[in-house]
């Protein structure tokens, strides 16, 4: 294995890492505010994949889409918030979890009919396309840097928004006591439905800007929540900063662990078995990762202490 | 699901009115992936089985069609309700190999015939086989095979292959590598369900290959090739017709022009069944036909074929007049194997753009009158 390989893998983990944390943000953000549960966080990227590809089909800009896959999506969060989530704040989490799983069936076949059961076609813009070369001659794709430069200035604005904003003093002040600030004079349902609306947003953004380089199929959400999860897990519930670090190292270790365990392997077993070892032991790394940070520290990186 | 299975009812009601044939109509269940990721694939294969039942008249197959979900534990449950209800002669349609290995061996053990219009596993070809089982489709290894047996013929001497880790991928490189024999510059499993091969790029890019062989099938081929062609490497591609299919082929767009597959039918195949089966799926469906179309319409006239000349009530005629296989395939010669599985050619097609859509061209053929290598082990 050559060092480029190996910088090259990193970025790749990098890149893998920003956009989980798109969608983490959202989905931290939700459960740190409002304290709910919401499985149909991947049905709103499926969403902003969707918007971007039948807009980029109609118009044929990329940026045109990319807006649409932010509009539909926040717009999407923001109605399933008014009909739906609105009655499940003061339920308990089964019946919270149960809710959304509807909303993933619901989200899932109305898809289909609109669009049909075949994959979409999405394709980087031609400004984007291609490799780049970059200093020690490493050859990368333009459009992954482009992600990652994204996803960074996002994470960046976020932290801006939460910290500086009096939208964010809201958020931060919903986070550690709901009823105090209602009783304060905040309008707290509106609050919710802008937060819904910013996580909804963040999470088709990561759809559309995915959706380029992979397929936009229905059903196409499900494997990112999980792994959007383990992220906020790690990170610890309702943190922004502990979302952003817990997607980088979860990015970087399946990436990296992908490469390197099968060569460690390789050392002394036969190569056809040491892939096959390697592999299905990379693809476990992750949640191994979640275990021993949640036995080392039970609330996660940055979670509360409450 | 109530959706899905009224739209299924619907398309049956349409097509003559298959649903409410009179009796001595044979009763046909077909257990399928109308639902979610995998929904395409079953979409066409029923649909090419409705149409190969509407040509023929549409009142000599009483067709029920249901959704299985792609998951293992809905097809049985499906599969027991037709035949303990609905009494259904003929079971068929179930699409992927893990569903097809939870059904199968139950329903031909309670003397029912399932005819195969895709999944094909070892297990059911070797010493798992029975004489009520046949698969019209293929044995799953073979279009591996002859992507081998094309990369050698090729003259590539360096391959770098990869497959997903379960089992339908180790049986993917196995029957690549089984007629290839050659050297690998690389052999790489991937998650299942995996979106993102960035990854696996960049091994390829760092090492000796020259050319690439994957079974990524469904949105995983998708992704992987985008990001393939994005990457600035240029290597040949090669892989199995699955990733480069009639309902993907769109999704992919440029990326997948020039590659490589093989597949044991195309829509350019010279004989009249295949000109006919083409126009006619268009006519009725606005779309060109599939792979799985394919499988399903062949799936659906063998059955008629042996209808014309045994009845199902005197099971061994019945399954004799399956064995010969006398129908008029579109894929033009068609016989079965001892195992019941095909012997037919196999052909290496090349991904052309026609106008606007993306399809495939017949370029040559990799395996002539190609059987398994399972029939040994199946003693019937």
């Amino acid at each position: 294995m050559t060092p480029l390989l190996f910088i090259e893998q990193v970025l790749n983990g990098l890149q893998f890492g920003v956009m989980l944390f798109l969608m983490a943000a959202g989905l931290t953000l939700v459960f740190g505010v409002m304290g709910l549960i919401n499985l149909a966080h991947g049905s709103l990227y499926m969403v902003g994949a969707f918007a971007a590809a039948a807009v980029a089909g109609w118009s044929g800009s990329f940026l045109l889409a990319l807006v649409a896959a932010l509009a539909a999506s926040a717009a999407a969060g923001a109605i399933v918030e008014l009909t739906v989530i609105r009655r499940l704040y003061d339920r308990d989490h089964l019946d919270q979890v149960l809710a959304t799983f509807a909303l993933i069936l619901i989200f899932s076949e109305g898809t289909r009919w609109l669009f049909g059961s075949f994959p979409l076609f999405l394709d980087i813009p031609d400004w984007l396309s291609g490799p780049v070369t970059l200093p020690g001659g490493i050859e990368y794709p333009l459009y992954r840097l482009a992600i990652i430069a994204v996803g960074l200035s996002i994470a960046t604005g976020l932290f801006w928004l939460i910290a500086r904003t009096r939208l964010g003093i809201r958020i931060r002040a919903g986070e550690s006591d709901r009823e105090m600030i209602a009783a304060l004079g905040v309008d707290i349902s509106r609050l919710y439905t802008i937060v819904f609306a910013l996580g909804a947003a963040l999470a088709g953004l990561a759809g559309a800007m995915v959706g380029a380089i992979q397929s936009v199929q229905v059903g196409m959400g499900e494997p990112v929540l999980i792994l959007a999860f383990v992220v906020i897990v790690i990170g610890g519930i309702g943190s922004i900063k502990g979302a952003l670090v817990g997607a980088l190292l979860v990015g970087l270790t399946d990436t990296l662990g992908g490469l390197l365990l099968p060569e460690a392997f390789k050392l002394f077993m036969e190569t056809s078995d040491a892939t096959a070892t390697g592999s299905a032991l990379a693809s476990m790394l992750i949640y191994i990762l979640m275990a021993v940070v949640l036995v080392w520290r039970p609330r996660g990186l940055f979670g509360g202490a409450t | 699901m109530k959706l899905t299975t009224f739209v299924a009812a619907a398309c049956i009601a349409a097509l003559g009115g298959a649903a409410f044939a009179e009796d001595g109509a044979l009763k046909v269940g077909m257990i399928t992936t109308l639902s979610g990721g995998g929904a395409g694939l079953g979409i066409d294969t029923r649909d090419g089985f409705l149409l190969a039942a509407k040509l023929a008249g549409g009142d000599k197959l009483d067709i029920v069609v249901e959704d299985d979900q792609r998951k293992p534990d809905i097809a049985v449950q499906l599969a027991d309700k037709m035949i303990q209800s609905e009494k259904v002669d003929i079971l068929t349609g179930i699409v992927w190999s893990n569903l097809a290995m939870a059904v199968v061996p139950a329903a031909t053990a309670q003397g029912k015939f399932y005819l195969s219009t895709n999944a094909a596993p070892s297990a059911l070809a070797g010493k798992g086989c029975h004489q009520n089982y046949f698969s019209v489709s293929y044995q799953n290894d073979n279009l591996h095979e002859a992507a081998g047996a094309y990369v050698k013929d090729a003259g590539y001497s360096k391959p770098f292959i990869l497959a997903p880790n379960y089992p339908a991928g180790q049986d993917s490189l196995t029957g690549f590598k089984r007629l290839y024999g050659g050297e690998l510059s690389g052999e790489v499993y991937t998650q299942l369900g995996q979106t993102d091969y960035a990854a696996e790029i960049a091994q390829i890019r760092a090492s000796d290959a020259d050319s690439i062989f994957f079974f990524l099938p469904g949105g995983m081929g998708i992704s992987f090739l985008k990001q393939y062609a994005d990457s600035g490497l240029e290597l040949p591609v090669v892989g199995p017709a699955f990733s480069f299919d009639q309902g993907i082929l769109q999704a992919v767009g440029d990326a997948a022009l020039g590659v490589i597959n093989t597949s044991q039918w195309n829509k350019d195949i010279d004989n009249p069944a295949n000109a006919r089966f083409v126009e006619e799926f268009q006519a009725e469906y606005g779309r060109l036909p599939s792979l799985y179309a394919a499988q399903g319409y062949d799936t659906a006239n063998l059955l008629l074929s042996a209808m014309d000349s045994a009845d199902i009530s005197d099971a061994d005629a019945f399954r004799a007049a399956l064995k010969s296989a006398d129908f008029d395939s579109v894929r033009g010669d068609f016989a079965f194997a001892a195992n019941n599985h095909p012997i037919q050619d196999i052909y290496v097609r090349e991904v052309i753009k026609e106008g606007d859509v993306y399809t495939n061209k017949i370029v040559g053929v990799a395996l002539e009158d190609h059987a398994n290598v399972y029939v040994d082990e199946c003693k019937m």
